[in-house]
């Protein structure tokens, strides 16, 4: 049997597209608070898809730097909407994939287990020395932090013992040491679904102290994996990843 | 943009007063340190050695972290600032100048004892033959001898201590005009993708860092910099 070499090369384009199709293998660009859920929720989607999906994780503001200068990710999940809605107006990621997979929220935390009250109150004491917060130019949990303490009447009051965390993960290092006795960080850092709860004591914020922080996921134009890429970001609006998001003490 | 200039100089005036305070610091403990590194024969040379060259091989990050739990209110040396009513050090000055210290160790201990090991018995054994005690050999023979060395040794340990970042990032906590340097407000203009900000401030620190080493070339027109710790004036066998 003979094949002509245009009827071939249809055979062979068809081959890889049916390959590409069934297992694409997609960089993901993670905010480092929902690292943990990330990664349970990447595990799902390669067992339900047969996607291969890589995970970086870092600030969403290194990420933008990153895409801008051309690094190669798929999808970014960032931790605000300023940032990726930026890359939509730049032309750099795809609009319709545009939207918010999780609601993080705030808590005041120490690992002292008697000292954070249920009303919060203690930040009006002096019983505490340094109170850890994420940097509210960088981290969505840092400006959440900071209208906080702007609703409370507190700013100024504070303003001497606040010690500031580049980002979330350290705002919550900082008080886990104990080297700050307080510390605004996020639900999901606290009461990880594992289990392993961290003693300690806790006030949830309640919400309408701050701007609900609201997480944005997009696919990055310059993806040579749209399906696959696109296919991810809606697997974060199913019940089965918002089973875990939910878990990880996010709403959405 | 508004362009908050004083918050930038701040951060310089901060890291120079930091700069400052740690070379100085170290010069004070690295050069008896770095004679007895270049002298003894005692089994713990090689482990403290080791020890004071530590910071050359740990990320920074994890030093920072290691220093965290540490100084912390459970750490060993937290606990004994805590009972000495000195309180905890991280997010303070002081706690900064020792993190410094421990890091810029190597950079300011090793040309001084390379200089000390350069100068050899015979001049020393020369002034023992003048009568001269051990401490008139160390100060008007050795360390004018090893005066390459030490100055080597300050200019390192300066520069590295503007440039140190890991460490400053990890046990600071960024505040203004007690732990907040130029380099982590520079990071800080980079992450708020404040880039014209961040530009001008590094560009700050790159002119600094040019003209101190610029300074450092014109003082010693000899030879590279790491390479100037041979002793001036001792006549090669």
């Amino acid at each position: 049997m003979t094949l002509s070499l245009p009827r071939g090369l249809f055979a062979l384009t068809l081959a890889a597209l049916a390959f590409s199709a069934r297992a694409d293998e997609i960089q993901v660009a993670v905010a480092a608070n929902f690292s943990a859920a990330a990664q349970k929720i990447a595990a799902q989607f390669e067992h339900d898809t047969g996607n291969t999906v890589k995970l970086s994780f870092g600030a969403t503001g290194k990420f933008y730097a990153q895409i801008t200068a051309g690094a190669p990710f798929d999808v970014l999940l960032a931790a605000d909407q300023a940032t990726p809605a930026r890359l939509v107006a730049e032309g750099k990621a795809i609009p319709a994939t545009l939207h918010t997979y999780a609601i993080g929220k705030l808590v005041l935390w120490s690992a002292d287990p008697a000292l954070v009250d249920a009303k919060g109150e203690i930040l009006k004491s002096d019983k505490w020395k340094h109170l850890s917060v994420a940097d509210a130019k960088l981290a969505p949990y840092g400006q959440a932090a900071k209208e906080t303490l702007a609703q409370l009447k507190l700013t100024d009051a504070v303003q001497s013992r606040v010690v500031t965390a580049e980002n979330i993960g350290q705002a919550w290092q900082f008080v886990q040491t104990g080297n700050a006795e307080l510390g605004f960080v996020a639900l999901g850092q606290v009461q990880p679904p594992d289990g392993s709860r961290v003693p300690g004591s806790m006030w949830l914020v309640p919400d309408n102290l701050y701007t609900p922080i609201r997480q944005d996921a997009v696919v990055i134009a310059a993806s040579k994996s749209g399906a696959a890429a696109t296919a991810f970001v809606d697997y974060l609006a199913s019940d089965k990843a918002r089973v875990v998001i939910k878990a990880y003490g996010y709403s959405w | 943009m508004d362009v908050d200039w004083s918050a930038d100089l701040q951060a310089v005036a901060l890291t120079l007063k930091l700069a400052f305070v740690v070379t100085l610091l170290l010069l004070a403990i690295g050069t008896p340190l770095a004679w007895w590194l270049a002298h003894t024969r005692s089994r713990w040379k090689a482990p403290l050695a080791a020890l004071v060259a530590l910071p050359l091989v740990l990320p920074p990050t994890v030093l920072g972290f290691y220093l965290l739990m540490l100084m912390g209110p459970h750490g060993l040396v937290g606990r004994a600032t805590q009972a000495l009513g000195i309180g905890l050090l991280p997010f303070s000055f002081s706690g900064l100048v020792i993190a410094s210290m421990l890091y810029s160790m190597p950079f300011v201990v090793q040309p001084i004892q390379t200089a000390f090991e350069a100068i050899g018995a015979r001049p020393l054994e020369a002034a023992a033959t003048l009568r001269a005690g051990p401490w008139e050999r160390f100060v008007h023979v050795a360390l004018p001898l090893a005066r390459r060395g030490v100055i080597t040794a300050a200019v390192l340990g300066f520069a590295h201590t503007v440039g140190e970042f890991g460490v400053v990032l990890m046990i600071g906590g960024n505040i203004p005009g007690a732990t907040r340097v130029i380099s982590t407000q520079l990071y800080s203009h980079v992450e708020a993708l404040e880039y014209p900000a961040a530009h001008r401030l590094a560009a700050v620190l790159l002119l600094f860092s040019f003209a101190v080493l610029l300074w450092v070339y014109r003082l010693s027109p000899k030879g590279a910099l790491l390479a100037s710790t041979a002793p001036d004036g001792v006549p090669r066998p």
